[in-house]
């Protein structure tokens, strides 16, 4: 089986502070991290593949650095990497990033499986996955929480919503789109960076994987950001500290008006 | 020509756009800023941070959906689960009859499903002038492929200039496949949501960076424009009986219907609390908690509070709770009401799940937690005292 991992650089979002006087995000010493998604839908497709053979290609879009977190999921099972990397991607917007993956899978062709993580920590939108699964009109199942079985060509998946979860079954080739729940992620194992270090990382630019032009970066992306603010910092609240039946009766006695 | 250009008259030097650039593709060479267009992503933020001065400016030429003026009127996706229209979908309805107020055009609200035509009136109650109801067994499920190909047919056909979706796991996955069939733009989780009149453009404001910071989000070159709206931040739309609209029944070629995934079971999870998305009241444990069988004390508290029980990711991975109650970044985020927060220290991958809940309150045995940072109110004490004893004022009191 031939699964494809889809995965992202992000700015590791926890570090990201707001400098007070400024008001504007700090980002310096802030990592570049694989998207903690991602990690999950990697030791997916490395399990998947230890289970039935076949192989697993990491793809990411994005800058030329982005390449570390390919070799980083070389380190953890992958077998190939490809980075979709060309100065006409940037500004891509969800639309032109899933129109540009799918350009790149097209290329890759042999494929039965798409496993992308359920959404990205720095956009948190949940988008690129379907779209996707839409360009190449294959079928999608999201959020999967665990694969239940893979056999003749056929998956079940249990699809977590938000009342419990759904068991749903569909053909391959399709994509996942994979929540927290379904696997531990292995750490890298000695042998896995030793490969990684020496891994030859293909990249494709615009014209290697045939994209349209008017479709990928800024070009191809309808929606843009108009501005960027910091929320309003939340009021300093009120904090009782004492003997606890005293500071339950004030904590009650402030707060039992927002309940009705 | 697309793409970012440096005004070096405007440039004075001053590094914001350095600092401001998350890829590092800034430096200054002589005062001037540069841009190494190898790493530069557009994303815009040196934009933003240059923005008192005016020197850097991104130029985008794309293309515009054709006859553009001719896309009248909002939609909204009135989503139905087992044939009950969720509450959020009242809430879009809302927010599109306000919008639609100001721009002078028309609500439709779209409802697919089986046997859910008698909930058409509910929406022209709750604000809707149209309801486009599609209604076949086929439909039962929220199917992603059928749904999509109907919903995208519809607008081709009668051309709405804002469609708005819940974003719920469902309308997420749905309406991201529209997206791409139609070639349009989609913003994902608004919290909020204008519409500038003057060009007709939806303004989509949401959080990003876990939270950190607000973006707003335009799409004013393409038709419809298409936005997800958060849950429980909208107001419902008020019920007014008397409103009129029109109902059309639209049927489809069986082809429409057709779906590669066939949902084989659909489990209700039932557990003594209630689904945390839809939650007015969470109450949330911590690592502090010590054991699942500590949560029980949670339980009483949300069940005097009417409030479902909600976790920390350390409670998950212990195994005290089901992932399907984590709250945080690799859980769900959530923003009910009002949030208590019981042994759980406050780490910024729990803070960016919960904190834009209206009010929250704390209680912690370290009165240096970051928690108390974002509490409206708080107690300092230990949670296996204070629990039990909220648990019960509370119930005097209400």
């Amino acid at each position: 089986m031939n699964i494809i991992v889809c995965i992202k650089q992000v700015p590791d979002t926890t570090e990201v502070r707001i400098d007070l006087v400024t008001k504007n995000l700090v980002r310096e010493g802030v990592q570049a991290i694989t998207n903690p998604f991602d990690t999950y839908a990697i030791e997916e497709g490395v399990r998947l593949k230890e289970k039935f053979g076949g192989k697993v290609i990491a793809v990411t879009m994005g800058p030329p650095q982005a390449e570390a977190i390919l070799r980083e999921a070389i380190s953890l099972g992958c077998d190939e990497a490809i980075l979709v990397s060309d100065r006409a991607f940037a500004g891509a917007d969800t639309l032109a990033t899933g129109y540009a993956l799918s350009k790149a899978i097209e290329k890759i062709k042999d494929y039965d499986l798409i496993i992308c993580g359920k959404q990205a920590i720095d956009g948190d939108t949940a988008q690129v996955g379907p779209g996707i699964a839409a360009t190449l009109d294959i079928p999608q199942i999201t959020y999967v929480r665990k694969i239940e079985d893979i056999k003749d060509g056929t998956i079940v998946a249990e699809r977590m919503t938000e009342d419990g979860y759904e068991v749903i079954e569909t053909k391959l080739p399709c994509l996942l789109t994979v929540v927290k729940e379904i696997n531990t992620p292995r750490l890298p194992s000695l042998k896995g960076k030793i490969k990684a270090k020496s891994a030859v990382i293909t990249s494709w630019k615009a014209v290697d994987i045939g994209a349209e032009e008017s479709r990928i970066g800024l070009k191809g992306s309808p929606t843009w950001v108009l501005n960027i603010y910091t929320p309003p910092p939340r009021p300093k609240g009120q904090i009782f500290e004492g003997e606890a039946q005293v500071t339950v009766n004030q904590l009650v006695e402030a707060a039992k008006g927002l309940f009705h | 020509m697309s793409g970012i250009t440096v005004y070096k008259d405007k440039c004075v030097g001053c590094s914001l756009c350095v600092k401001g650039c998350p890829f590092t593709a800034i430096t200054l060479v002589d005062k001037k800023a540069v841009i190494d267009l190898d790493k530069c992503t557009l994303c815009g933020s040196c934009v933003e941070a240059c923005r008192k001065f005016g020197a850097i400016e991104i130029v985008r030429e794309t293309t515009k959906t054709p006859d553009i003026e001719k896309y009248k009127g909002i939609w909204i996706f009135a989503e139905q689960r087992k044939g009950v229209v969720q509450s959020v979908a009242y809430e879009l309805l809302g927010k599109a009859r306000e919008m639609a107020d100001k721009l002078n055009t028309e609500v439709a609200a779209v409802l697919l499903g089986h046997n859910v035509q008698d909930k058409a009136q509910d929406l022209i109650h709750r604000g809707a002038d149209k309801v486009y109801v599609v209604d076949n067994p086929k439909l039962e499920h929220l199917l992603d492929e059928p749904y999509a190909r109907i919903v995208s047919n519809l607008i081709r056909k009668h051309r709405p200039e804002i469609m708005l979706c819940p974003a719920t796991s469902a309308g997420r996955s749905v309406i991201s496949r529209v997206a791409v069939q139609l070639r349009v733009g989609l913003t994902a989780d608004c919290t909020e949501l204008d519409v500038d009149i003057t060009d007709r453009s939806l303004l989509q404001t949401r959080p990003a960076f876990g939270g950190n910071i607000m973006a707003t989000i335009l799409s004013k070159n393409h038709r419809p424009q298409l936005a997800t709206v958060r849950h429980k931040v909208m107001k419902e739309a008020t019920i007014d009986p008397s409103r009129k609209g029109t109902v059309e029944v639209v049927t489809f070629d069986p082809s429409f219907f057709l779906s590669r995934t066939k949902v084989l079971k659909v489990v209700d999870e039932v557990t003594a609390t209630v689904n945390i998305t839809e939650a007015d009241v969470i109450v949330s444990g911590g690592r502090a908690m010590g054991g699942a069988e500590n949560f029980k004390m949670l339980e009483d508290l949300a069940k005097v509070l009417n409030g479902s029980v909600g976790a920390s990711r350390a409670a998950i991975d212990e195994g005290w709770m089901p992932y399907s109650q984590q709250v945080g970044q690799t859980g769900k985020t959530v923003c009910p009401k009002i949030y208590i927060a019981c042994g759980i220290s406050g780490q910024i991958q729990h803070l960016v799940g919960m904190q834009s809940s209206d009010i929250i309150i704390a209680i912690n045995r370290d009165p240096s937690a970051p928690i108390f940072n974002v509490a409206n109110y708080g107690i300092v004490g230990d949670v296996f005292q204070i629990v039990p004893l909220l648990t019960k004022r509370f119930k005097e009191v209400l």
